[in-house]
């Protein structure tokens, strides 16, 4: 008993006047249209061409127009009923219509009929019951576009707080709202019911999808900042984080590099000009970039592959995948070669590549590295199919002999004479092996 | 020009006829000189209704892309647009209305023509706007389910799969239950539903509910259809992700086909004529429609790619022996006959020469080292292997800045076939790819693993083997040259969503209950009550028709696998399809990605 009039008494301080409430982002721009309604009701129905969209609407009527002015199916309606094709515009409302109001419909006949895509009157649905009676008739109706007609009304007429709880309750219909919400752009509303449903880690997400409307690097910067107490998931969280180092690197090292290629001193910046900013781009790109620009600066600056490596732990592997393509565009051969070597602890080297060497063997072809290079590392395949076919393929014509030699294979050592120049120092050296008498081929 | 629709089990020919009425009566309604301002997105699916003569004939004069700025000039007393209820295509709209000259003589009147429904919410934003009174008629166009081929009929909606599992917006399910309304009033209730899935559960309720509430919907036509099964997109993720390896599939996949036309890179097509040798090569890319009434296409679109060569092959050797005839033709007689074949040979002899372009287009990439390495790791998955740990090739694509898209394939792939990924192996993927590609993509990460595509294995089991063999959905033995299985679609893998119709038929869903219950949403089955003299009394050998309705979307090798079930012949059910949209991997991916803004270049 106390419970219903609880719910009488908020729904009477909640659902009538939407202008006496104070929280409203667009209360003025609400107010305005009241007023607008307001001196539009006074004129001639009949003239005024606009405002039967008004009488029609479900989007929340003023009060003083409530009895007086029908509500009106839709002109399109009326047309297909009488068939009338063309109307002068002072005729466009069309008698029938007035046969075909009714003040009286059920919320479940207002909802057919908004199926079938006729404008219904939803303002006499005044009581908070009514209302939630017409949208579980829309819910069960499934048709999204009158469950969203019935929401933007409630949004309307119903204080925040109420409709948000009522919907907590209705899941598709608060789902339909929250798609309403984001395909309008209402973002404040929609965290506002995100918080109050407490799905916090969508509220995070939705609040850091906005970065994507800033243009401005500097505003991004501090929105990103501000996205890093938001209460992403655990996996999350260290992604946004690095998502706001990177832009904050990358706005120090563009502002460098942009007053570098400007003064034209730097060598590096006059032979390879930028193409374009370094921001926004990728993690991967810009340590690209840093090793294509910037390898050779020490570990402190904030430019360094190194130092990117460290703040954004990359992998090693990534970290020399990129570091080689970057070096082999520049054709710089010997950090190619530093890159893949490893010193242990006698001081002996040894070349490495945590990626595979045919891996390096392709990126340094793309690159149009000479033979002498690329046998080198071609002859440290270790499968040896895989070394044979690129070997083949790029003409490191040691490699194809050494191997065969290795796998004692006279037959495809015969075969191979034939692809190698006549007179060259290659097939001086198969001759020679061929008629050494010390090796033992299978064949 | 829409023979190819009645050519099935079903004459589709009356849906296209239903749709061209409403469209006529709808541009009636404006009388006078029109012009027609197009969202770009529907001119496809319109061109499968009508063609520009049915609009021409009601006085249609001009037709405009959609884009924002001053309406082109054209002396026309109507503009209508023809939107998607979008908002922001209201905003172009907007923009159109408010620039139009008011001063010039004689006006134009406006109207909207929303397609498929008219949407309150557009109206309320046009209103908002101040330009709502502009427009004299604003109707619906209720194109729900649009025939593409004599057993194919798609609603084209992009974004059903995004808006059933990520948003919860039901409403084009409500449009499917609506074209199934429709479907049935013109070829009868169809007496028994069978359903898979939360959605198919929400159309069959919506149909039952639809049926009640408009008594006029009992209607006295003899039932075409025996069976409607309706299947859940998310029934059967894994399906889309593989590379289809049918001959339409594999177009669909590498160049993308719309509304049944695909736009082909023109080098292969250039005219050989002697003389004009690399003179003017064509630029524009190559427009051909593909469908049935193309008697060559009809044969080998939904063969295995590898059948397709020898097919071409032996059609070539046919064709130039016709052509040799001529030699033989002697008296008047012969050569009369000869020439009346000729336009057929030669349109045969152009949809051969059109077809092998095709399959060496194709050639060169189902042969190169990547498709092949990519096929080799889906096949991997699907059957079993190695989905618990960080894929090499996965990694190197990743490495090598492949498209993003390819990566989300493949790693949803892996993530399916393992029920699930190890938060280790998650978290590796998911690192990698915001280093590689941007932050931003959290969104779409996140998207995914809404969509129960990407997701972390809870519970420590995975159940997909026990789906796989129970569906007997790999199988090693695949025969693509003479199938004799529906795996051969897929060069072994047999589509989960195929198999549960298949197995439907014979021996019924019984036999599988156990998986049934591991797949998400409910199964059911409702029976729709017809009138005593409507029951079907079957001939004796006379096969059943069932309507496959995929909701969220079906890729082209299903379809395949689905004619290949109609054309067995003990298999007793001929399948018509219908589905949300056409889809393939890469095209579904892209509806569940974050719209990202452009690179500020």
């Amino acid at each position: 008993m106390s419970r219903a009039r609880a719910d009488e008494e908020e729904y009477w301080h909640s659902s009538k006047f939407r202008a006496f409430t104070f929280d409203d982002e667009d209360d003025e721009l609400s107010q305005l249209k009241e007023s607008k309604r307001a001196v539009n009701s006074l004129r001639d129905i009949v003239d005024d061409d606009d405002d039967d969209l008004e009488k029609v609407s479900w989007s929340g009527e003023p009060v003083g127009r409530r009895n007086r002015l029908p509500s009106l199916p839709s002109l399109s309606d009326a047309f297909s009923d009488t068939g009338v094709k063309n109307y002068a515009p002072e005729l466009r409302r069309p008698r029938a219509e007035y046969k075909d109001y009714s003040n009286d419909w059920s919320p479940r006949d207002t909802v057919r009929r908004m199926q079938r895509g006729k404008v219904c009157s939803l303002e006499r649905f005044r009581s908070l019951q009514d209302k939630m009676v017409l949208l579980d008739e829309a819910v069960a109706g499934h048709d999204g576009n009158v469950i969203t007609a019935v929401l933007i009304f409630l949004k309307r007429t119903l204080r925040r707080e109420v409709l948000f709880r009522e919907l907590e309750v209705r899941q598709v219909a608060l789902c339909h709202l929250i798609h309403f919400l984001k395909e309008t752009g209402e973002q404040k509303l929609l965290l506002d019911l995100l918080r109050f449903l407490d799905r916090t880690e969508e509220v995070a997400l939705s609040q850091y999808r906005e970065h994507l409307n800033i243009q401005d690097v500097e505003k991004k910067r501090e929105f990103l900042k501000g996205c890093i107490g938001l209460p992403f998931s655990a996996e999350d969280i260290s992604h946004i984080q690095d998502h706001y180092t990177l832009l904050e690197r990358q706005i120090i090292i563009e502002t460098n590099d942009r007053h570098l290629a400007m003064a034209g001193q730097s060598e590096i910046f006059r032979k390879y000009p930028r193409k374009a900013s370094i921001l926004n781009m990728p993690l991967v790109t810009t340590l690209f970039y840093s090793c294509f620009y910037h390898y050779t600066e020490a570990e402190g600056t904030f430019s360094s592959p190194t130092n990117l490596k460290k703040t954004f732990k990359i992998p090693d592997k990534q970290y020399v995948l990129t570091a080689l393509a970057a070096r082999a565009k520049l054709r710089a051969w010997e950090d190619v070669d530093a890159l893949l070597t490893t010193k242990n602890w006698l001081g002996y080297t040894k070349k490495k590549a945590p990626i595979g060497f045919h891996r390096v063997v392709e990126i340094l072809q793309r690159n149009n590295a000479p033979v002498q290079v690329l046998q080198e590392y071609v002859r440290l395949v270790e499968d040896v199919e895989t070394r044979l076919n690129l070997a083949t393929k790029y003409k490191c014509h040691d490699v194809v002999i050494d191997t065969y030699r290795d796998l004692k294979d006279r037959i495809q050592l015969m075969a191979y004479k034939c692809k190698v120049e006549r007179g060259s120092a290659e097939e001086e050296k198969i001759n020679s092996l061929l008629s050494n008498m010390q090796i033992r081929w299978k064949n | 020009m829409a023979a190819h629709l009645s050519s099935g089990r079903v004459n589709l020919t009356a849906l296209r006829e239903a749709g061209r009425r409403e469209l006529r009566e709808f541009l009636d309604k404006c009388a006078g000189s029109k012009a027609i301002v197009w969202d770009e997105y529907l001119t496809g699916p319109f061109g499968l209704i009508a063609q520009y003569s049915l609009l021409k004939e009601h006085e249609v004069e001009k037709m405009f892309t959609l884009k924002p700025g001053r309406l082109p000039q054209a002396d026309v007393r109507n503009i209508i647009f023809f939107v998607r209820p979008r908002l922001e295509l209201m905003d172009i709209i907007t923009d159109n209305v408010r620039r139009e000259d008011r001063g010039r003589s004689p006006q134009r009147d406006f109207h909207i023509l929303f397609v498929p429904r008219r949407s309150l919410l557009c109206e309320q934003w046009l209103k908002e706007q101040g330009v709502l009174g502009s427009f004299i008629h604003r109707e619906q166009y209720s194109l729900d389910l649009i025939p593409f081929d004599g057993d194919l009929l798609s609603m084209e909606s992009e974004s059903t799969f995004k808006e059933c599992y990520l948003e919860s917006d039901q409403t084009s399910l409500y449009h499917a239950a609506k074209g199934l309304m429709t479907l049935q009033a013109l070829y009868g209730t169809i007496p028994q539903i069978f359903g898979k899935g939360e959605c198919a559960r929400h159309v069959a309720n919506m149909m039952i509910r639809m049926k009640r509430e408009f008594p006029g919907s009992q209607n006295s036509i003899f039932p075409v259809f025996d069976t409607l099964l309706l299947l859940d997109r998310n029934v059967d993720l894994l399906t889309p992700l593989a590379t289809q390896l049918t001959y339409e599939g594999l177009i669909d996949e590498i160049y993308g086909i719309q509304n049944t036309y695909v736009k082909l890179p023109p080098e292969k097509f250039a005219p050989k004529k002697q003389g004009e040798g690399g003179k003017d090569l064509p630029t524009e890319p190559k427009k051909l429609q593909l469908n049935s009434a193309e008697e060559l296409y009809a044969e080998i679109r939904d063969k295995n790619f590898n059948a397709v060569g020898s097919v071409l092959s032996k059609k070539a050797k046919i064709i130039s022996a016709a052509f040799e005839e001529r030699h033989h033709a002697k008296t008047v007689g012969e050569i009369k006959q000869f020439v009346s074949q000729l336009p057929h040979m030669q349109a045969a002899r152009s949809s051969l020469a059109n077809h092998t372009s095709i399959a060496e287009l194709i050639k060169d990439i189902t042969t190169s080292e990547d498709f092949f390495d990519n096929l080799t790791v889906e096949q991997e998955f699907m059957s079993g292997i190695d989905t618990d740990k960080v894929n090499n090739y996965i990694e190197d694509c990743i490495a090598q800045k492949h498209s993003l898209i390819k990566i989300l394939r493949l790693v949803c792939l892996q993530s399916v076939c393992n029920n699930g990924l190890k938060q280790k192996v998650l978290d590796h993927y998911k690192r990698e790819i915001l280093q590689t590609y941007g932050y931003e993509h959290i969104l779409t990460l996140n998207n995914l693993e809404k969509a129960g595509l990407l997701k972390l294995q809870t519970g420590g089991r995975n159940n997909y083997p026990t789906i796989r063999k129970t569906l007997r959905l790999w199988m090693d033995d695949v025969n693509e040259q003479n199938p004799n299985d529906i795996s051969y679609v897929y060069s072994g893998y047999a589509p989960l969503s195929v198999r549960l119709a298949q197995l439907l038929a014979r021996p019924g869903w019984r036999s599988i209950e156990e998986v049934l219950k591991m797949l998400p949403g409910p199964h059911f089955e409702e029976r729709q009550q017809l009138p005593t003299g409507l029951q079907k009394k079957r001939q004796h050998g006379e096969n059943r028709v069932t309507l496959v309705f995929f909701l969220g979307g079906v890729t082209y090798a299903e379809i395949a696998a689905l004619r290949f079930l109609s054309q067995m012949e003990d298999g007793g059910t001929e399948y018509v399809i219908a589905t949300t949209k056409l889809i393939n991997g890469t095209t579904w991916i892209k509806s569940l990605m974050e719209k990202l803004e452009p690179a500020p270049f």
